[in-house]
């Protein structure tokens, strides 16, 4: 085992107990498979670049590292692991963790932009200059309709009170940041995101 | 989080509630083990740390602790309240800090009193407290507080002893919170009771240190913020606030629920946690008067209070730049002044009453959250329109067909925007642990999938042009927002990044420190707590300094790790930290310090205090730099409901309160439907006999999950955990379909009978069931694809009341009453 790193040992470990973080391992090296099975996943990798990412799920926070390779010009991803640097997983995940490439690569995916008349039954498929017209207009509307510049003391208020925006718990920061900036601009009142629920 | 996940491995001492770190956020719960697997933690000669946890269910955690405590639901404060009780009692507590470092000595106003269960000030009819009697009684002259207030000192009594102390009002108020009591309200037996607080007791030694750690098992009540603040007592009596293994922990449910909360996505606050100004603030003095605290002692630095303005005026900078200038107050009339409270709730409520037009969920489904789905539907339902930006179809994208809604009477037009995943976009996420980290894009977007903030900036580009236009009601602030990116309808991760940080206008530096952001326009920073997140030098948040060399990388052995990554604020990796060393400045453990004074800096962790100021020094500020006290708040002002955290039953409840049958529930507990002439829908214990409580579980996130194979697969349908006694009662075997109902909704499932919940007794020899429903599921997902006809009742948040906190409006998700029978 002494020849072996700690990032090498980690790679075993994700391959074999993957979801098992809590569980204290048994030393997966013990195993004649685990030779086998590192060498698979260094052929799965092998010429991969790492890219450092952060599980999309809980707030510990758990750093990930994705391998990807360039195929026909299409980036491909072909693993998701713990990062064994990370001083929060130090390379462990949980289940969801460990399953993050299913998500990365759903084929459930809303493929394109859809809209859904008043009374009607079925979806539409539309495009995105027109979703994202028809919503402009909507929440100009809405705002005109429903602004409220002064109260009823004469305070200058300036504020939207028909429009509401919930979101961010899957947002990166920087994305939170912005709709933040962007809602209080059209004077949203009715701001939140998932804290409270 | 007061302090992070790794550290939680320095700790003696784990109490747990309303959480299940281990199944909840199993990778975290490491450094639990860590502790408790160390020989050189633990009360006594050590042996390794004990964890104790209380929660209505025997769960993962509770299989690894060292005492389970079958608690009642929503009832926490009672539990905290009895430990407080026997802490002060016995004279457990931490001496000298609770002298000096909290405001025990501080003298409260006469007239201020609690009786049958009411704290001095309440109005009936408005459901609402003034809270005149609950200051301090002040002396001498007044100190010169932020935008020209005034504040005279806070009255103190060094020896704690006068009777309106707080420590004395302290010992007095829980002096009801007898071991019995308690009992009688949690239903954990007396001496298991008894056995906790002996070994909590212990942790009021100096080189002793307790964490507590919780979830939204303890937020989600009508009582939420009193039941963590109920904590956060016991916490500073305890001396073991800004302690390495320490603090008061929440662990948060969502990659980037702390990040989005830091950046103010959130009606009562712009990022940074300054306030939203509140009408009748016509300047920015006004706001500032308003909302930044005031020193209650000469020597309290009130660090935050001092800066408000300098905060502010950054913020509306970055965002106006040009058009934010000193005549016109830096465009503080650009920003909305909401009239009440405008939290989650609220949007459905304001949609009920047919005031709210259109809403915006990007990564939210508002039917699966609820609280009482039903109605959020009908809420949905009576929208113009609905905006869903999201990279998988929710119940809120498809609401209009859920089972049993008729879509040709539904006029709401909905638009479902396909988004990107994390995956495909870069950015930080903020863990609970305030470490902000940086990730790489991975992948191209999928399909037409796009980035959430090119959506709201071309959205934003559309409005603008239209108002340009046409005119419309005040276009100021659009026409004046800073888009200061290459592609104003692109803008990156990056640029939203430096801009976050900010930057001194004359040198077009980055910012370094919060401590250099001003008034006068020259700065700019969307978010103060974020300076020094990314510096002329580089995005800090990258760094990755890791395990990798620990002696390297964590050189003070406690598990900081201060380049990996980047923790808010300035980096500092356990807030408060300057009460983890003594009046001299050594830490009041050795073995553990956070920082100490070497005789002429502070070093350790990045220091809360100033680097250089002598804490011998009669100047020198008071250990809490950030409110106007200086010192921790036993009793605090800033509650609605309360100065001292009392226990108030659930509004659904299974008893009367023992400690005031008159007055059970919390008397400023938000009752939406009562306030908005709706008829309360609130079930009786005769109807509906049994507590019930939610929580996810380990392969569940909501409610993406439910869109990831191989964990649908894990936990393939919708059930609810019913105790092994009630069952046998109910003639439910495991496997059956039940029906489990609320006065607002049902919920068709199957039981999962099991013996990790069971009976407790409570006052009156009441015996109480409580049932455990997993939240998730819903008639979106493979689940309800592969189980159409069983999916229709799926929704857990049917059964939840339309009721928020007096504090903060959360829902009470998490105790409420059910009936349950079998489905013949």
């Amino acid at each position: 085992m002494t020849e072996i790193t700690r990032r090498e040992f980690l790679k075993l470990g994700a391959a074999g107990t993957a979801g098992m973080a809590i569980v204290p391992l048994a030393n997966p090296l013990g195993f004649d498979l685990a030779a086998a099975k590192k060498r698979a996943l260094d052929l799965r990798i092998a010429g991969a670049k790492e890219v450092h990412s952060v599980c999309p799920y809980c707030a510990v926070g758990c750093g990930l590292i994705a391998y990807t390779k360039e195929v026909n010009g299409t980036t491909q991803l072909l693993q998701i692991e713990g990062d064994p640097d990370s001083p929060i997983n130090e390379g462990r995940l949980c289940p969801k963790g460990a399953t993050a490439m299913q998500l990365a690569t759903s084929s459930r995916r809303v493929d394109k932009p859809y809209y859904r008349a008043p009374g009607s039954k079925d979806w539409e498929p539309k495009s995105w200059d027109f979703m994202l017209d028809k919503i402009a207009q909507n929440i100009k509307a809405s705002r005109d309709n429903t602004f409220v510049a002064q109260d009823a003391n004469g305070n200058i208020v300036n504020r939207t009170e028909g429009v509401a925006f919930a979101g961010g718990a899957a947002f990166s920061s920087e994305e939170g940041y912005f709709a933040a900036k962007v809602m209080r601009t059209l004077g949203v009142v009715h701001i939140e995101q998932q804290a409270r629920v | 989080m007061t302090n992070h996940w790794r550290d939680i491995k320095n700790a003696d001492v784990i109490l747990i509630n309303g959480a299940n770190p281990a199944e909840a956020h199993p990778v975290g719960f490491q450094w639990f083990v860590k502790a408790k697997l160390d020989p050189t933690k633990g009360p006594g000669a050590g042996g390794g740390a004990k964890m104790i946890h209380a929660d209505p269910r025997y769960t993962r955690t509770s299989a690894v602790s060292d005492m389970y405590l079958r608690i009642r639901t929503g009832t926490d404060v009672a539990y905290f309240g009895g430990l407080i009780n026997y802490v002060l009692r016995n004279n457990l507590y931490h001496e000298e800090y609770v002298r000096y470092y909290t405001n025990a000595s501080f003298i409260v106003k006469d007239g201020f009193a609690f009786t049958d269960g009411l704290f001095s000030g309440y109005d009936k009819a408005t459901r609402s407290y003034n809270i005149s009697t609950w200051g301090y009684e002040t002396e001498g002259d007044p100190l010169p507080g932020p935008a020209g207030t005034t504040q005279a000192k806070a009255k103190r009594d060094m020896t704690l002893g006068h009777p309106r102390s707080v420590f004395q009002l302290l010992k007095n108020h829980y002096a009801r919170y007898t071991p019995e009591m308690v009992s009688s309200i949690t239903g954990i037996p007396v001496d298991q009771f008894n056995a906790v607080a002996q070994i909590v007791g212990e942790m009021g030694k100096p080189d002793k240190v307790m964490t507590i750690v919780y979830a939204v098992g303890l937020t989600h009540h009508t009582t939420g913020g009193q039941l963590i603040r109920s904590g956060a007592v016991l916490q500073l009596l305890l001396g073991n606030m800004g302690r390495p293994g320490g603090g008061m922990n929440a662990e948060r449910g969502h990659a980037n629920i702390q990040g989005n909360t830091d950046h103010a996505i959130s009606w009562e606050n712009l990022p940074g946690y300054l306030r939203i100004p509140a009408p009748g603030q016509k300047t920015i003095d006004d706001y500032v008067a308003a909302s930044a605290a005031k020193k209650s002692d000469p020597n309290s630095q009130n660090f935050f209070g001092t800066n408000y303005r300098n905060f502010m005026v950054s913020l509306l900078k970055a965002w106006y730049r040009g058009a934010a200038q000193p005549a016109n107050d830096f465009a503080f009339n650009f920003l909305p002044k909401p009239a009440t409270n405008s939290s989650w709730m609220s949007i459905y409520d304001q949609a009920l009453k047919g005031k709210m037009e259109g809403v915006l969920l990007s990564g939210m489904t508002a039917t699966s959250i609820g609280p009482d789905s039903n109605q959020v539907l009908q809420a949905l339902s009576n929208l113009k329109w609905l905006v869903v930006m999201d990279p998988l179809p929710t119940t809120s994208s498809e609401f209009w067909r859920a089972p049993g809604m008729d879509p040709s009477k539904i006029q709401t037009e909905v638009f479902m925007l396909p988004t990107t995943h994390w995956i495909e976009k870069d950015g930080s996420f903020t863990n609970s642990g305030r470490w902000a980290q940086w990730k790489e894009q991975v992948i191209p977007p999928e399909g037409e999938a796009r980035h959430d903030q090119w959506i709201l900036a071309d959205l934003f580009d559309r409005v603008k042009t239209q108002y340009r236009q046409q005119g419309g009601k005040f276009p100021d602030p659009l026409l004046a927002m800073t888009l200061d990116y290459a592609d104003t309808k692109k803008p990156t991760l990056d640029e939203i990044a430096r801009e976050v940080n900010g930057k001194d206008l004359n040198t077009g530096l980055l910012m370094t420190s919060f401590a250099n952001l001003k008034a006068d326009g020259t700065t700019t920073s969307g978010d103060w707590i974020y300076v020094g997140s990314y510096t002329d030098a580089g995005n800090n948040m990258k760094r990755r300094n890791g395990v990798q060399d620990p002696a390297k990388n964590d050189p003070t052995g406690m598990g900081y790790y201060p380049t990996w990554a980047w923790s808010w604020p300035a980096n500092r990796r356990v807030l408060y930290n300057r009460a983890s060393a003594d009046l001299d400045g050594k830490p009041w453990d050795p073995k553990r310090p956070g920082i100490q004074w070497n005789g002429t800096a502070w070093v350790g962790d990045t220091p809360d205090y100033g680097v250089a100021i002598d804490p011998k020094s009669p100047t020198a500020f008071l250990p809490f730099i950030m409110n106007g006290e200086g010192v921790g708040r036993l009793f605090s002002t800033s509650m609605n409901d309360g100065p001292i955290p009392e226990h108030y039953e659930p509004i659904e409840a299974p008893i009367p309160n023992p400690l005031h049958p008159n007055q059970s529930e919390d008397p400023v507990a938000f009752l939406y439907d009562q306030a908005a002439g709706r008829p309360n829908r609130f079930g009786k214990v005769d109807q509906y006999p049994y507590v019930a409580t939610s929580y996810r579980l380990t392969e569940h996130e909501h409610y993406v999950t439910q869109h990831v194979p191989l964990l649908v697969g894990l936990q393939p349908q919708a059930f609810v955990e019913v105790p092994q006694e009630l069952a046998d009662t109910k003639g439910i075997k495991n496997g059956d379909r039940v029906r489990v109902s609320s006065a607002r909704g049902k919920l068709e499932v199957a039981a999962l009978v099991t013996k990790r919940l069971g009976p407790v007794k409570l006052a009156g020899n009441t015996t109480v069931y409580q049932i455990g429903i997993p939240i998730h599921w819903g008639f979106v997902g493979i689940s309800a694809e592969r189980y159409p006809e069983l999916a229709k009742n799926w929704l857990a948040n049917a059964l939840t009341p339309f009721v928020g906190d007096a504090n903060a409006r959360t829902p009470e998700f998490k105790a409420f009453l059910v009936n349950i029978e079998k489905i013949s």
